[in-house]
């Protein structure tokens, strides 16, 4: 997966410890934008057409099928935010081209529609009237059309203002609170104002620190937009659904097993991603697409990892920070999942899945300025071609969020 | 004795510290550090208290607010004296 380029590059990386004129390399698509793999998708329309999918990545080395357990008569919000997904984690910039498979071509067609819209190869097939075999057949052709192309893009120079990062924290403890969360929060503070797009979200999550979200929008009016968002959760899904005040579920039993008793708690400590000085300039809908340049944007999603970074990667952000304490195991199937952790016990028992160590922070021998600029290079190094550890341990979790159930 | 701190305080206002050592044993000289002012303190452990599980650093009674990160995390649900535990036996949440 290294290209030459990519390890010369990995080598004269600037470090941050200067942070003025950092860069790294990527592929810069057809509509401008900047990815840093370069994935050729073979995406499923709708669970029927998962083997078909798998059977043409199966045909074709180097190619990725992303299968998922939806796509059929969904109606109404909860289907436009599947076309949103789809149609986001093809339009993603570290996808290079897609094939898109689905059971009939009326719907098939709306998504490759949607993905061409950003100027990259992309096909679709119906596999009613024909068939898996014929299918799968035409689709390999194609496939493998465009992953040979795609192997031939060189990575260029790219300034740090066009690298997109995203942020959500999973199987919390104590000590994400502590040393991980504002880890990424230091690390936001120093790139946010050099120009790099961020993200956070975990619209459950944030429960009893409502008060400090509310205040770090950048006006009043973004403010009472994110409150609203919140409060619409809280109502109409919490209130309407809840047997119990959700103990074992939010927070969940790993948090529990780290310390964590109580959602207010958590809160606290997943919000110190935001750093000190950021301010969030837009509140988003799940897998929508920021309008507003570059900043630090809000988006509305799970607090579920898989389902949140999979709207991330689909509203078009390229590597993810993942604080962890008792040792989520997610990644992505197009985005880089940077693991962080504090906790030496997660380090000790599993440190196969931690990319980046700051458990320093708890002996107080580690700074966050310091812990922050660790996270900045190893951002750098897996923009630069870096595999990271959910990529190396092959975790692809793809996992759409539903709104309500199907017709 | 090192420096390392066994348990970590958020803010000066916090009623709470996070313990940050394996194998805590009750009866430890506890050495801790608040973050925000940078300024130690000392308790001694009541209790064997896991990693990242939280210690009273005041007496606590039922129906008292928990305060870490300087802010309301909830209510005591049962008492814990200086030193000892503070998880959901004795600690909600005050939401939903």
């Amino acid at each position: 997966m290294a290209k030459p380029a990519a390890k010369k590059a990995a080598k004269s990386a600037p470090t941050a410890k200067s942070l003025d004129n950092l860069s790294f390399w990527g592929w810069r698509r057809e509509n401008g934008r900047v990815g840093v793999r370069n994935h050729v998708l073979i995406l499923p329309l709708d669970d029927l057409s998962n083997s078909a999918c798998e059977a043409v990545a199966n045909n074709i080395k180097g190619t990725l099928a992303i299968p998922h357990a939806y796509g059929r008569l969904q109606f109404g919000a909860d289907l436009d935010l599947h076309f949103r997904t789809l149609i986001g984690t093809g339009s993603n910039p570290n996808v290079a081209a897609v094939v898109v498979i689905g059971i009939e071509d009326g719907w098939t067609d709306r998504v490759v529609q949607g993905i061409a819209k950003t100027g990259k190869p992309v096909v679709g097939f119906g596999i009613e009237g024909h068939g898996d075999i014929a299918t799968i057949a035409k689709a390999s052709y194609k496939a493998k059309e465009f992953v040979q192309w795609a192997s031939e893009l060189q990575r260029e120079q790219c300034s740090i203002d066009e690298l997109w990062v995203s942020t959500k924290c999973g199987e919390s403890d104590t000590t994400t609170g502590l040393g991980s969360c504002p880890t990424v929060g230091n690390m936001y503070d120093k790139l946010i104002p050099k120009g790099v797009t961020g993200v956070f979200g975990e619209t459950s999550e944030i429960t009893g620190g409502e008060h400090i979200a509310r205040e770090r929008a950048i006006s009043k009016e973004i403010g009472e937009k994110w409150y609203k968002v919140w409060n619409a959760y809280q109502q109409e899904v919490i209130e309407a659904n809840k047997v119990d005040d959700l103990s074992e579920s939010q927070p969940t039993k790993g948090n529990i097993a780290g310390g964590l008793s109580s959602i207010e708690e958590k809160a606290l400590g997943n919000l110190e991603k935001i750093g000190r000085e950021c301010r969030y300039i837009d509140v988003l809908g799940p897998a929508e697409e920021p309008q507003k340049g570059n900043g630090l944007y809000y988006m509305d999603t799970s607090s579920a990892a898989a389902e949140c970074v999979t709207l991330m990667a689909a509203g078009g952000w390229v590597v993810h920070t993942f604080p962890t304490g008792q040792g989520n195991v997610i990644g992505n199937p197009i985005v880089p999942v940077i693991k962080i952790s504090a906790n030496p016990k997660t380090l000790r028992t599993m440190g196969e899945h931690i990319d980046v160590d700051v458990t320093g922070i708890l002996r107080r021998e580690q700074t966050l300025d310091m812990a922050g600029d660790a996270l900045i290079d190893m951002i750098i190094r897996t923009a630069n071609g870096r595999l990271t550890a959910a990529e190396a341990l092959g975790h692809r979790e793809f996992s759409l969020t539903k709104l309500y159930r199907s017709a | 004795m090192s420096n390392i701190p066994q348990f970590l305080v958020h803010s000066p206002k916090d009623n709470v510290g996070v313990v940050v050592v394996e194998d805590l044993k009750a009866g430890t000289d506890m050495l801790g550090v608040i973050t925000e002012t940078d300024t130690t303190i000392r308790v001694t452990a009541k209790q064997d208290i896991p990693i990242g599980h939280k210690v009273a650093l005041t007496e606590l009674k039922e129906g008292d607010t928990v305060i870490k990160y300087g802010a309301d995390v909830g209510r005591m649900v049962g008492s814990a004296k200086t030193g000892e535990h503070v998880h959901i036996h004795n600690h909600r949440t005050k939401r939903w």
